[in-house]
């Protein structure tokens, strides 16, 4: 398919922009100043000032003896660059693939994209006339090369928009200075009487290259569609995206709903087709006040599932604040998996961990209640009751070593063992009596010792002597003694048997 | 003809169970549990899979009885590799002993909230999903309705469900298929030696719909569930005293 691209030239960027934040500079010539090599000199001027003979690179003190009410700002650096990614980051709603031209323009990869305003015209219309009802004074142009956009859009007089392989015909009566040249070279060929491109366009080029250089040819080259020209995108565009510009701006949930199905279908059945499932998707709304709202989702395995992604983004549509109204949704798979196609079912058991329903319900749940929230416990080699387990989110982790089940555990551990008050016979004896939220319990028969050293190159502190211990109601519990008997210790209850 | 009469009250006792939703459990999906003697006080014998199982308890100790009476049930319902969902508000539950009533821990997914009603949200969705085997979910407070909502998504899935109410104040009636009560009961010494025995809990059925209540003393040992029989329990408060 033939490249398109569009080149969006602010002519006046920094003064556009100071004219919308200070209304009463709309009328007022103004310009922006910066110390150069010990002068002062325009950096940039408005129309106005403009039209009173005021040009970038005067000394500020000429421009001021022309116009008397010349008002003067300090130039803000790096003010350019910032304004040219907001318009970018605006344009994103027309093309995926916007790029910042400094100092003043933006370049847009329009291939594939015009056909929704009808046709080009009606596209660069559109993008103009929001820019300058938004207050910049934009120019623009549509080509198959950013040489001969960019000529058109700064030099252009006839049309904005040249038609696919007729850049060579448009650049012939446009100034050298088109192209994007170098100083010195526009010097050399202004000495030599080189007024427009159509002058040297017929020059072999070895001559060309001996007078200008490479540079030079590069330039005429791209601007020509003989060379490649790579653009920088503002976002790097995710491969597998899906957008949906809307004709009006929705508002209401259902049509938010629609919206997620749509880009959902068409996303899914190109990742079915290569094989891929989603594992992470953001949906980004695109907002009529230039504002954007997102919801994302995560899935345990990859899925291409419509009804299953649908479920997850639909608990986080009450989320999605459209305010005055969506103007664009995207659709974006950040992280997508190889999935291996299940194989057919022969027998109806239940697969366990691995089952697709499972890990779509695991989905839905961490939808809401947050992915932390749900966990799988594995062994872990350590004595230690607290360490002796280990967390894990994933559902294909197995266990790398056995559960150990020689010693009595408790079903029920406290997270942090309860000081109790106890009464042994003997102090290394198992207590007879202990006292647990000031109810007593007697003692009618007991396991134990069994004493669980601190892991010393993980932490410090005295050993635990545990004891299974039975009430005389039939309850059983978990008691340990911190430390030594004989430096008068504290018992804590840890855990309770079934 | 007194035959013939009581042959059709069954019927009809047959048919009003699947009009309320209770479908009679194939022969091929029974389990055995190894509890003959509860299992004879549910509709036709046979302890209900398709359904949720209601456990109340006053404090932490009972809790923990029923974990154990849960896990040992689960130990049965878990054996063909399935998954099991524990969603609970306390988060204590420790995995490691859950090995000794011959469940795999590994294979049970956690799932810890903050809220009643969040617990119910998580619990019926789990109960829909027909890839799980049983859920059990720890909460105080649940009404009719709430109860109904899960007794009808286990009706289409087929997964067992457990409630575990601990601490709860009203006890109001609900659309679970069994009302259960397990207290710990002092254990048995092993061939008469110091220490603790295996754990033996006092079992009762409060409520059974279609069924008989009761009330039977159960251990858990190295063959599974074991019922206690009364002339075992007195054979051996005689020996003690």
């Amino acid at each position: 398919m033939q490249k398109r691209y569009m080149v969006i030239w602010f002519r006046h960027l920094t003064t556009d922009w100071l004219t919308l934040r200070k209304p009463e500079l709309k009328d007022v010539p103004f310009a922006f100043v910066a110390p150069e090599r010990n002068r002062i000199i325009i950096t940039a001027a408005n129309p106005i000032a403009e039209a009173q003979g005021i040009y970038r690179g005067m000394a500020a003190a000429d421009a001021k003896a022309i116009t008397t009410n010349l008002q003067v700002v300090d130039h803000l650096p790096g003010k350019e660059a910032k304004l040219l990614k907001q318009l970018g980051l605006w344009c994103i709603r027309y093309t995926p693939i916007v790029a910042v031209d400094l100092p003043d323009s933006l370049i847009l990869d329009i291939s594939g994209c015009a056909h929704l305003w009808k046709d080009e015209r009606g596209y660069l219309k559109e993008i103009v006339n929001k820019l300058r009802s938004s207050g910049y004074n934009a120019r623009a142009a549509i080509a198959d090369t950013i040489g001969a956009a960019w000529a058109i859009s700064h030099y252009g007089k006839i049309t904005p928009i040249v038609g696919s392989g007729e850049q060579a015909q448009a650049l012939l009566n446009l100034p050298p200075i088109a192209l994007r040249l170098e100083d010195a070279v526009l010097q050399k060929q202004q000495k030599l009487g080189f007024a427009t491109i159509k002058s040297f366009m017929q020059i072999p080029r070895t001559v060309l290259r001996r007078r200008f250089g490479d540079g030079f040819l590069l330039r005429l080259a791209q601007a020509l569609g003989v060379e490649d020209e790579h653009l920088v995108p503002l976002i790097p565009p995710i491969p597998n995206t899906e957008r949906l510009p809307c004709l009006e701006p929705v508002r209401t949930a259902k049509a938010i709903e629609i919206a997620i199905t749509k880009l959902l279908e068409s996303l899914c059945v190109r990742l079915q087709s290569e094989g891929k499932g989603i594992r992470k998707a953001t949906l980004k709304c695109y907002r009529i006040d230039g504002k954007m709202v997102h919801a994302k989702i995560s899935t345990n395995r990859g899925s291409h599932s419509v009804s299953h992604l649908f479920k997850l983004f639909e608990l986080q549509i009450n989320k999605i604040e459209p305010a005055l109204g969506i103007e664009l949704f995207l659709m974006e798979a950040t992280k997508v998996e190889d999935i291996d196609p299940l194989q057919e079912k022969l027998w109806a058991d239940k697969p366990g961990l691995q089952d697709t329903a499972l890990a779509e319900l695991l989905d839905k749940l961490a939808g809401k209640i947050g992915a932390k929230a749900i966990y799988r416990y594995l062994p872990s080699e350590n004595y230690w009751p607290e360490r002796a387990i280990k967390q894990t989110s994933s559902l294909t982790d197995v266990p790398t070593t056995k559960w150990r089940n020689d010693r009595p555990r408790p079903l029920r551990l406290l997270q942090h063992p309860e000081p109790v008050e106890v009464m042994a016979l003997l102090p290394d004896y198992p207590p007879k009596v202990f006292t647990y939220k000031g109810k007593r319990h007697i003692v009618e028969k007991a396991d134990g010792p069994e004493r669980i050293e601190r892991e010393w190159w993980q932490d410090k502190g005295v050993h635990r002597d545990y004891y299974a211990i039975e009430d005389a109601e039939g309850q059983r519990y978990w008691l340990f003694r911190s430390g030594h008997y004989d430096a008068a210790p504290q018992w804590y209850l840890h855990g309770f048997f079934a | 003809m007194a035959d013939n009469k009581r042959e059709l009250i069954n019927s009809l006792q047959k048919n009003i169970l699947q009009w309320e939703g209770y479908k009679p459990p194939s022969l091929s999906e029974r389990k055995l549990f190894g509890l003959n003697t509860i299992e004879a006080n549910f509709p036709n014998g046979i302890f209900p899979i398709r359904a949720v199982h209601e456990l109340v308890c006053d404090n932490t100790e009972q809790a923990t009885a029923s974990s154990g009476f849960i896990s040992g049930l689960l130990s049965v319902l878990m054996q063909n590799s399935g998954a099991c969902l524990w969603i609970s508000l306390s988060g204590n539950m420790y995995p490691v002993a859950l090995r000794s009533f011959e469940v795999e821990p590994d294979r049970i997914i956690f799932i810890q909230l903050k809220k009643d009603k969040d617990v119910l949200w998580a619990m019926e969705e789990a109960l829909k999903c027909a890839g799980l085997t049983a859920v059990v979910g720890e909460l105080s407070e649940v009404d009719f309705k709430q109860s109904r909502r899960l007794q009808l998504a286990v009706e289409q899935s087929g997964v067992t469900g457990f409630i575990l109410r601990n601490r709860s104040n009203k006890m109001g009636s609900t659309a679970c298929a069994a009302r259960w009560h397990v207290k710990p009961l002092a254990s048995e010494a092993i061939d008469g030696l110091p220490g603790l025995g295996f754990p033996r809990w006092q079992v009762e059925l409060l409520r059974v719909r279609n069924g008989k209540p009761g009330n039977w003393v159960v251990e858990w040992s190295d063959t599974g569930f074991t019922p206690i029989l009364k002339e075992q329990l007195e054979h051996q408060i005689q020996k003690v005293g």
